[in-house]
């Protein structure tokens, strides 16, 4: 195997090691959709006609608040012992971890992202076998833009003051175009229009997310030597 | 420093230049028919949007190059413009504000060129928070420069998906008129102003990157030990 | 093997080190004493690449090892307070990840033959968190003779271990010297250091204020050096 592929599949394998041992991510990001969902549904009232036109911003509110707490959490075990400079003496183009770190943040987030849907479609009553098809298009494509940015980002903020802050605060704003793609084409799909209707707004997702991913390759080298 | 006669000339050249500009937009240029001279403002708006490009590209410049060659001067370029990104981009909100009331009754409106401008507003001012969060000069700069990098590439983005977004619901632009052709006056009204703010943006630039010059060789004349 | 001129180092307006020369050949092993705060971890960073000096040069087996680090990283193993173990993975689970990164042989055979050398076999399949503070640093000397690294920087290695411990960990590096391998250690210990060392240097406010074999030189009459140069200082 090259020493490349190597290291990318090493680095998923601890993080996700890592995570199934202590579940301390996943239970929590779960408990925290759910929660979320409550709040929505208490503070926009049944009125259910009135909540139907938000509900696709809604759904993507959610994802992107659980990724604020999840990527923001991606290499907190590295500040333990070094382990950030370890990986620093790693031989090698160091894009590997940030793309293994990048897969193991998009596994963790899809288990998040699959029972929030869920959970969204009982509570909102919204018939999700129509839309299936469509989201199963939208969804990776707009968690790949999410996670190539805020893996990038949580690596950044890491070692800095105030992170919790800071991460979000950085990642928001990128955010917004990716999520205006998103919001418009899960509306697409919840409608159970053909998905060729967002054709326009998938595209700029693929786009967007391509760019995301080449910075994030490139840059992250220059993120970790810091 | 023999660039100093340089920079003050520009700066009177910018002052001129700008007094010239203001008096064709309230003078020469004729007023507009449905909004009166409330569209006047766009002869700040435009130029100061246009400015604010300038700037943000300069910071993507700027971070390419510190990282491509470590050197400070490029890192200094990168902050210098994003400050006067953010303010230059205050600026056209501002002004697209106070557009936007009288004309429209509200203070924002959602506004293809507004709201993309309003999203890179918040990307940058995360940049200079992010900044402003880091002591060490060398991990700030490669920090710094990854953002950056991150923050100009979403802006063909931001671009795209706010314009469709917007023509979604209304036409895209609704401040100020772009009928086409342009009528001559109007156009060279705008030039003149555009040029204006461009000189003034560049006089503050090279003052803002000297002072930071400045303030790095003071630091190192006054290194001490531990 | 490894040889510095004139590194200097400042943090915003702190000069941490300052004209820090030094040069260990291949086999031999240099200790870099001081007081807290003097600068020895940021020396040790910077010769281990972690770190950049601000001014300086710095050759590692003849290659520059400022202008590429990565050249160089191959061969040099570095154990710090940190020892880069992961707190939630296994003794062996830690070895295998750190080889695999390295690009070396991660078969459990050779990761339990590691162990073994370091005494910690029977833990194996214990979290490292349940780890003391010694048996964390021999996990980290353990991942660092995975590859076959020519230079091994250590930062106070004998923190933390026992009697035992500490004389296990001369042993090892007196052979890791015999093998041709260069060390530079940074350390509080007098005696510990001196039983493995070849040469002392005392680093003091940034600058190396004392350099010499250590053949011969009795802990004692170290500190009173020592002390004499901090009385010096103020």
């Amino acid at each position: 195997m090259s020493g490349y592929a190597r290291r990318v599949g090493i680095v998923l394998w601890k993080d996700l090691l890592v995570e199934r041992r202590t579940k301390e991510s996943l239970n929590a990001l779960l408990f925290f959709g759910l929660l979320l969902l409550f709040l929505f549904q208490f503070s926009l009232g049944p009125d259910r006609a009135q909540v139907e036109s938000v509900l696709p911003g809604l759904l993507w509110l959610g994802f992107v608040l659980a990724g604020l707490l999840g990527l923001g959490r991606s290499f907190l075990a590295e500040r333990d012992n070094d382990c950030w400079e370890g990986l620093l003496l790693t031989p090698g183009d160091k894009s590997a971890i940030y793309l293994g770190k990048l897969v193991a943040n998009l596994c963790v987030m899809s288990a998040v992202e699959l029972v929030i849907l869920v959970l969204f479609g009982l509570f909102f009553d919204v018939d999700l076998t129509r839309a299936l098809p469509g989201l199963a298009v939208v969804l990776p494509l707009g968690t790949l833009g999410l996670a190539a940015v805020g893996t990038l980002f949580a690596a950044v903020t890491a070692q800095v003051r105030a992170r919790e802050l800071l991460f979000p605060v950085l990642l928001l704003p990128v955010q917004v175009p990716v999520l205006l793609a998103t919001v418009s084409a899960t509306q697409v799909a919840l409608a159970g229009q053909p998905l060729a209707d967002a054709r326009a707004w998938l595209q700029l997702l693929a786009a967007a997310d391509l760019v995301y991913l080449v910075i994030g390759v490139l840059t992250f080298e220059f993120v970790l030597e810091a | 420093m023999s660039y100093r006669p340089v920079v003050r000339a520009l700066g009177w050249l910018a002052l001129l230049a700008l007094l010239a500009g203001l008096g064709m937009a309230f003078g020469y240029a004729p007023r507009e028919a449905v909004q009166g001279n409330v569209q006047r403002i766009m002869y700040v708006h435009v130029p100061a949007v246009l400015t604010a490009y300038l700037a943000f590209g300069l910071v993507l410049i700027g971070s390419i190059g510190y990282l491509a060659s470590a050197r400070m001067g490029w890192d200094r370029l990168a902050a210098a413009a994003a400050e006067l990104g953010v303010l230059f981009t205050g600026i056209t909100i501002a002004s697209g504000s106070i557009w936007g009331r009288p004309t429209w009754g509200t203070w924002w409106t959602w506004d293809a060129r507004l709201t993309s401008t309003a999203i890179l507003f918040l990307v940058y001012v995360g940049y200079l928070l992010l900044r402003a969060m880091v002591e060490e000069p060398e991990r700030r700069g490669r920090f710094a420069a990854v953002v950056g990098i991150v923050g100009a590439a979403n802006i063909p983005i931001v671009h795209f998906s706010v314009k469709w977004w917007r023509a979604l619901h209304q036409p895209s632009t609704i401040l100020g008129p772009e009928p086409s052709p342009i009528a001559a006056p109007i156009a060279l009204a705008l030039l003149a102003n555009w040029v204006a703010f461009t000189l003034l943006f560049a006089y503050f630039l090279a003052r803002r990157v000297e002072i930071a010059r400045l303030e790095d060789a003071a630091l190192q004349g006054a290194v001490r030990a531990r | 093997m490894i040889a510095a001129a004139g590194l200097r180092k400042t943090f915003g307006a702190t000069l941490v080190l300052e004209d820090v020369t030094l040069d260990v050949p291949a086999g031999q092993c240099l200790a870099v004493l001081g007081p807290n705060g003097t600068g020895k971890t940021t020396l040790l960073r910077i010769l281990a690449t972690l770190a950049r000096p601000s001014a300086g040069t710095l050759r590692i087996d003849g290659v520059d090892a400022v202008r590429e680090p990565d050249a160089v990283r191959a061969r040099i193993g570095m154990v710090a307070h940190g020892s880069h173990v992961y707190e939630d993975l296994t003794a062996l689970e830690n070895l295998r990840f750190w080889a695999a990164m390295g690009g070396l042989d991660a078969s459990p055979a050779r990761l339990h033959e590691r162990l073994q050398a370091v005494e910690l076999d029977t833990v194996a399949d214990e979290r490292a968190r349940t780890f003391s503070a010694g048996m964390k640093r021999r996990l980290g000397l353990a991942r660092v003779t995975l590859g076959r690294p020519r230079l091994l920087l250590l930062d106070e290695p004998f923190n933390g271990l026992d009697r035992r411990g500490q004389k296990w960990l001369g042993e090892f590096l007196l052979a890791f010297k015999a093998g041709g391998g260069a060390i530079v250690l940074a350390t509080h210990g007098f005696a510990s250091a001196l039983a493995v060392a070849d040469r002392a240097a005392i680093l003091l406010g940034g600058r190396i204020a004392l350099d010499r074999a250590a053949a011969g030189l009795e802990r004692d009459a170290l500190h009173r050096l020592y002390d004499d140069l901090i009385e010096a200082e103020r």
